[in-house]
């Protein structure tokens, strides 16, 4: 399992049936629009912002530069507090342990908190087919699960969908729907709170990601706004947490840093309604046992990227999303994998290495203008690693005739003599064409024009145009 | 070889590049600053908290008695067991001990509690399960929350609250009523959490 979904197509196929959907790029539109214009406001109060970008870079560089210390170090701060550490290399060894520790409680549901990593490793699934219900209990991941519908975005996985499809939704998937349902946010917010109630008071385990885990003081976080995290995480017996190894933070006072930047950067807010934050087990309060799964799943593989390792420095705020002008239109969809937009386009090829059509058409699913670097909490270079991914693709699948064609022009543009006589020839080409551009080139050249026009060569190459004016004297 | 040692193996492997040495070589600028503002923490704690639309009101110490019991009179209402006896006199409160089960917490319609600090900057009430702040299921599950925050446990800003506060306490920092913005990113109030937050600033 690999974070992308099965069998979907290459970026540019999904992305042209999505840009055809009108009123998935009205709701699109329409909430990054919101977001965007909250975002700028909260930030725009701090006016150390670029030094806690530059503060929250250094400290997960440290991080994962020595990753292999903190990670011993977390292991030991969790077990002292009381914690279970498990260590899971892939997607199918979290589900297990998922799995055993639900078995071992004879808990044939669980509840869930929001989390990328569980989506990543498909556990509802690898649950359901234990015999094992998984609820997702974060409003929109709950719009998801009863729409039985893919997420679309990292922080509200049910962007694509507006508030008469989701009562729509509710009224065909939720038994206890309130009769006449509108479709006021207030009234779904209510109806997802009476229908969840019973289910967070009587289930037994719960399962979680973490935002951050503190290695000195084995703490993890869960940043949240609607209180199905505290619910998860205090009225179950048993919580099991499943965090990428990436997520470990070296000491409590770095969240001083990161608590500043995700609130502001994802929903826009100077401080989410709720975090929590907890080591270990709390006799008296709360789950009676706490089990964490340090998950690799392709973390190591992105680590050993050192152009790529920067992403993994990555909060899951989705800042980067909200001001992708190619998200704004293609939607999360088109990206074929539980992490769209910039982030994704890096992530998942990163994560899964470059091996399929998917993977090697995301690090194009970019006009590279930069400004989700811009907006990046943690500076990761995005368009730097989209580069690099893009090089790496082409010379892992690298084209007969383009090597031949760049062969030829190396043979061309080291001769004065070959290369003036080329200009020339192009310049005849040139007066072929009466407009400026071309709008469909033959052969192979059909791939370059199908999405742009290419440039009618010049009729006249700079060095003939000297030669006329100036003369050959100079 | 254990999943451990091979994760191990593979983030080492992976690090190759990295020369060997102290985490602390890798240098953090902390550059930031410890504070926004440095005056009228209260004021600005007040209004913050209240920009999330929670109920915020000034008291007196000598007033705080009966601005509780205006805020909960005819309510049943749930305390940690350690808050003062002068803030539940003429309620109809209940101690948390022994503790309560779910099902009877979730038939009380309010908790009253104290707090380990308020974060002027951000308008957040941060709770340690320390003194008058009880379990943390306490201030969850009761659909009303009416927290008492003494000006002198307002700090100015995010650094200075992870100073003061003690990691191995479950914290939880809560700035205004349970909301969402899964709907069209619209912030609305009231999913989960207490649906209704009201501060009494003790000045």
């Amino acid at each position: 399992m690999t974070a992308t979904y099965l069998g979907m197509p290459a970026f540019p196929v999904a992305a042209r049936a999505a840009v055809a959907d009108t009123q998935l790029r009205r709701n699109l539109g329409h909430a990054t629009a919101t977001i965007r214009a909250k975002r700028a406001a909260v930030v725009g109060e701090l006016d150390d912002w670029e030094e806690l970008r530059l503060a929250g870079a250094a400290i997960k560089d440290r991080t994962l530069r020595h990753l292999d210390h903190y990670l011993e170090q977390l292991e030991t701060s969790l077990t002292a507090r009381g914690a279970t550490v498990h260590w899971a290399v892939d997607a199918a060894a979290a589900n297990a342990v998922v799995a055993e520790v639900a078995k071992a409680h004879g808990a044939s549901e669980v509840v869930k908190i929001k989390s990328m990593a569980t989506q990543e490793i498909g556990l509802n699934e690898a649950l359901e087919a234990e015999g094992i219900a998984a609820y997702e209990t974060d409003l929109a991941e709950l719009i998801v699960q009863l729409g039985e519908d893919k997420p679309s975005h990292i922080l509200v996985p049910a962007i694509h969908r507006n508030r008469a499809e989701i009562r729509e939704i509710f009224l065909r998937a939720m038994p206890d729907a309130p009769q006449g349902l509108t479709d006021r946010p207030a009234d779904l917010a209510a109806a997802a709170r009476a229908h969840l109630r019973r289910r967070f008071l009587s289930a037994r385990v719960a399962v979680s990601g973490a935002n951050f885990a503190v290695a000195e003081t084995g703490t993890l976080t869960i940043v949240e706004s609607e209180g199905n995290g505290r619910m998860c995480l205090t009225l179950p017996e048993v919580l099991v947490c499943v965090v990428g190894i990436e997520k470990v933070l070296p000491t409590w006072q770095d969240l001083e840093v990161f608590l500043q930047l995700l609130p502001r950067s994802s929903t826009g807010e100077r401080m989410n309604p709720y975090t929590s934050t907890w080591s270990g087990v709390t006799p008296g309060d709360g789950p009676r046992e706490v089990h964490v799964i340090l998950l690799d799943n392709g973390r190591t593989r992105a680590l050993a990227d050192t152009v790529g390792r920067q992403a993994l420095r990555c909060i899951r705020c989705s800042a980067c999303l909200n001001v992708c002008p190619v998200y704004e239109r293609a939607g999360g969809h088109a990206y074929g994998s539980v992490y769209p937009g910039p982030i994704g386009a890096i992530l998942t090829p990163l994560l899964g290495g470059l091996t399929g059509e998917l993977e090697n058409s995301l690090p194009y699913a970019s006009t590279l203008c930069g400004a989700c670097f811009e907006a990046c909490p943690v500076r990761i270079d995005i368009p730097e690693v989209l580069l690099h991914l893009r090089s790496k693709a082409v010379t892992a699948k690298r084209h007969p005739a383009q090597d031949a064609a760049m062969r030829t022009a190396a043979v061309v543009m080291r001769s004065p003599r070959l290369w003036s006589r080329a200009l020339r020839l192009a310049g005849v080409t040139g007066r072929l064409f009466r407009r400026g551009r071309i709008r469909r080139l033959p052969g192979p050249g059909a791939a370059w024009t199908d999405a742009r026009d290419a440039p009618v060569p010049a009729r006249e190459s700079f060095r003939d145009w000297w030669t006329r004016t100036r003369g050959s004297g100079s | 070889m254990t999943a451990r040692d091979e994760i191990l193996g593979r983030v080492r492997a992976a690090l190759a590049d990295v020369p060997g040495g102290s985490p602390d070589d890798e240098p953090v600028p902390r550059d930031y600053r410890r504070t926004h503002h440095d005056v009228d923490l209260v004021a600005l704690f007040a209004e913050r908290v209240a920009d999330y639309r929670a109920v915020v009101r000034s008291v007196s110490a000598d007033g705080l008695a009966a601005a509780i019991a205006d805020e909960l009179a005819g309510q049943r209402v749930v305390v940690p067991v350690d808050v003062p006896q002068t803030w539940t006199d003429g309620l109809d409160a209940r101690r948390d001990e022994p503790p309560l089960s779910v099902e009877e917490l979730d038939a009380v319609d309010a908790v009253l509690t104290g707090c380990a600090l308020g974060i002027a900057e951000t308008g957040t009430i941060v709770l340690d399960a320390g003194t008058a702040q009880g379990r943390r299921a306490l201030t969850l599950v009761p659909d009303r929350h009416v927290c008492v925050v003494r000006a002198d446990q307002v700090v100015a800003d995010v650094p200075g609250a992870v100073a003061a506060l003690d990691p191995v306490r479950p914290l939880t920092w809560i700035s205004g009523p349970s909301a969402t913005s899964d709907i069209e990113l619209q912030r609305v109030e009231g999913v989960h959490g207490p649906r209704i937050l009201i501060v009494l600033l003790v000045t």
